[in-house]
């Protein structure tokens, strides 16, 4: 038992015979030196890769699994009053190419070729050219784009594109305009409401699996904000009445171009412009400048007799003659400094409201003559002539008022009358709001506004305003310059212009048939303005040709916005019946 | 001692456990979101579509078109309208 129990202990580490051995001091203590020095290249090694080349190494990890995703922004749709869209986005599919990469068998190539709908050769063409990267179908349906996905060819691929769309096409072209690459605004609205209109795209940070699906959000969202939606103050009701009675009018008059502009005199929005010719936004090919040019708002003319109004009611209002007043017209044509007026029929006596009815020149610039050439100007700039009004349509002008010091005394006779002077239609559009409201100027919107109806800036008085409407419903009745003007149901009042046109310094012999008008004379609700440059035909007085255009315009508009008849229908009152062209 | 270890070692790999069917389950919803997202993106994408065709279908020539062409619409005659506001301005044409 107790050599069993010496045994053991024999066997204990302590006293086992090689630790009695002395080792020299300096063995261990190497040994815990190297070991230190194990930890210490450790230590280092992860210091070189946790801090000083973490950067790197966390990139070539990220690259493994992490995805920068961007998320798309659409560009905001334009709409018209009543949320019909006018421009919309819609995401399409490009279609590109690697070359180096896109290795097809003939087959396949044909394949792709009737799915893009291009050329099998072209096709052949654009992948073995020597480029990096080339674009084989820009902006497909996305369902084409699925197909050509399911194809699986190797070194094609696809991104979106978001194409932007005009349903109304030539109708609404000039107001609503186009956009050209990247979502660029280029003409109309879209350039004008650019900065509200254009989206900002987001972005986030993904961690993918090996199946590409995403497992989870890193980092911070950056939410996309899509652009503002637009709703324009146009009624397309209205605006496709205006367009294709214009476009009709320009075809029957064999004119050069022409311009419609209505505005609802309450708030001052423009419920239509229309410009004749016009193009497709949706195909620019071919486009011209004519076509593109929105007359409307960037050519000026010289109006003509649509002025005589503005002159008239400022020696109303001046006291310098009364309503009835009596103006001596004969012989129909009068000499100031070298210089002759005429009226195009000669007139004798005419009260003023007469010189209006009957458009009398001479008339006009007697009555000019009895005021000073500062209150005219005065006067036109109060309107609004000469001045850019700010729409915020590209290329909007201010047409040309000369300052009155330097008028000469036949440019005040001749402005009285609508000559020297030159305004845009809509600045022309935009005046007459002093005669269909009570002579206060309102400012023009491009976009609906639902603010209550406003008050302008009054230039004449009530009365002289009032005044000057009695004398404009003269004009369009039977012994006034526009009869065809004349709407059944409704008083109309409106002015008529023909103006000569100026080339090179000369008046030619090619005229501008313009009516400015509103409806119903007992309240007026809408402005509707005519231009009709050049008729070609056998008439060129404004009444014959821009007459019965604002007829048809009016009457479709009274009636598309449900506005009630002010006058009790005659039957015999409709010999030009101005209902029969426009149904809607 | 030897009991408590056990026990905490159990309570380790339930834990473990835990945090990964909880990771497995978000995983899963998180795809679910995705998936629904996408969807309504996608119906987004429709809708903007649909937006478009309605709109040009509308357009005013086409609708004009078949009123006149084939439903043989008309403009009623001006003498054949009657107003239902009973108040017609007394002055009627002044001049």
């Amino acid at each position: 038992m107790m050599n069993f129990k010496g045994k053991k202990l024999a066997h204990k580490f302590a006293e086992s015979p090689v630790l009695r051995l002395r080792l020299p001091a300096w063995r261990s203590r190497l040994m815990a030196l190297l070991i230190l020095g194990c930890f210490g290249v450790l230590l280092g090694r992860s210091f070189y890769l946790q801090i000083l080349n973490t950067d790197f190494l966390q990139e070539k990890g990220d690259s493994r699994y992490r995805r920068d995703l961007e998320i798309s922004a659409s560009r905001g749709s334009v709409a018209d009053r009543n949320g019909d869209v006018l421009a919309i986005s819609t995401p399409m599919k490009s279609i590109w190419a690697i070359p180096a990469d896109a290795k097809l068998t003939p087959q396949q190539t044909q394949q792709l070729a009737k799915l893009l709908e291009i050329d099998g050769k072209e096709l052949a063409r654009k992948l073995a050219s020597d480029k990096s990267f080339v674009f084989l179908q820009r902006q497909i349906p996305p369902d084409v784009g699925e197909q050509v996905a399911a194809l699986k060819l190797p070194g094609i691929g696809q991104n979106k594109e978001y194409r932007r769309f005009y349903p109304t096409g030539e109708m609404t072209a000039h107001i609503v305009g186009f956009t050209g690459v990247d979502d660029k605004g280029l003409e109309g609205v879209e350039l004008a409401y650019q900065s509200q209109l254009l989206g900002h795209a987001g972005s986030r940070s993904v961690i993918k699996d090996r199946r590409g699906q995403i497992v989870e959000d890193v980092g911070s969202i950056k939410v996309p904000q899509d652009g503002k939606d637009i709703r324009l103050a146009l009624d397309s009701k209205v605006q496709y009445l205006a367009y294709s009675q214009l476009k009709q009018a320009v075809a029957d008059n064999e004119a050069k171009a022409g311009g419609a502009v209505v505005i609802d005199v309450k708030t001052g929005e423009i419920l239509a412009l229309a410009n004749w010719p016009t193009y497709n936004p949706n195909n620019r090919e071919h486009l011209s400048g004519a076509q593109l040019r929105n007359r409307a708002v960037t050519d000026t003319f010289e109006p003509g007799s649509t002025l005589k109004p503005f002159t008239i009611a400022q020696a109303l209002e001046s006291g310098k003659v009364r309503f009835d007043t009596i103006i001596n017209c004969a012989p129909g044509h009068m000499t100031i400094g070298g210089a002759t007026i005429s009226d195009s029929h000669a007139h004798g006596a005419l009260t003023v409201a007469q010189v209006i009815q009957k458009s009398s020149n001479v008339g006009a610039a007697k009555i000019a003559a009895t005021l000073t050439p500062q209150q005219m100007w005065d006067m036109f700039d109060a309107v609004g002539f000469g001045q850019v009004s700010h729409l915020g349509f590209p290329g909007e002008v201010g047409g040309r008022l000369r300052p009155w010091k330097v008028w000469r005394p036949i440019e005040q006779a001749t402005m009285s009358y609508g000559h020297g002077i030159s305004v845009s239609l809509m600045q022309l559009a935009r005046a007459y709001t002093v005669f269909a409201r009570e002579g206060d100027l309102i400012p023009l919107s491009l976009t609906r506004s639902d603010a209550l109806p406003l008050t302008g800036r009054p230039v004449f008085s009530q009365q002289t305003a009032s005044e000057v409407r009695a004398m404009l419903e003269m004009a369009v009745q039977p012994g006034g310059t526009a009869p065809k003007a004349q709407i059944p149901g409704y008083r109309v009042a409106g002015k008529t212009g023909t103006a000569y046109k100026l080339e090179n310094g000369q008046y030619a012999k090619k005229y501008v048939a313009s009516f400015v008008g509103f409806a119903p004379a007992s309240d007026p609700r809408l402005i509707v303005a005519i231009m009709i440059d050049e008729p070609g035909g056998a008439q060129h007085f404004g009444g014959d040709v821009a007459g019965p255009v604002f007829a048809g315009i009016m009457a479709g508009a009274l009636r598309t916005l449900g506005i009630a008849p002010d006058v009790p229908v005659q039957v015999a009152q409709s010999p030009n019946a101005p209902v029969s062209k426009e149904k809607l | 001692m030897v009991r408590l270890n056990m026990f905490l070692l159990l309570a380790v790999v339930i834990c473990a456990l835990g945090v990964v069917t909880s990771q497995h389950k978000a995983r899963k919803l998180f795809q679910a979101l995705e998936f629904e997202q996408d969807r309504a993106k996608q119906l987004d994408v429709e809708f903007g579509q649909l937006q478009l065709e309605l709109s040009t279908w509308a357009t005013p020539p086409r609708i004009e078109k078949i009123a006149r062409d084939k439903l043989k619409m008309r403009t009623p005659d001006a003498a054949k309208v009657i107003s239902a506001t009973a108040s017609i301005p007394a002055g009627g044409l002044s001049q």
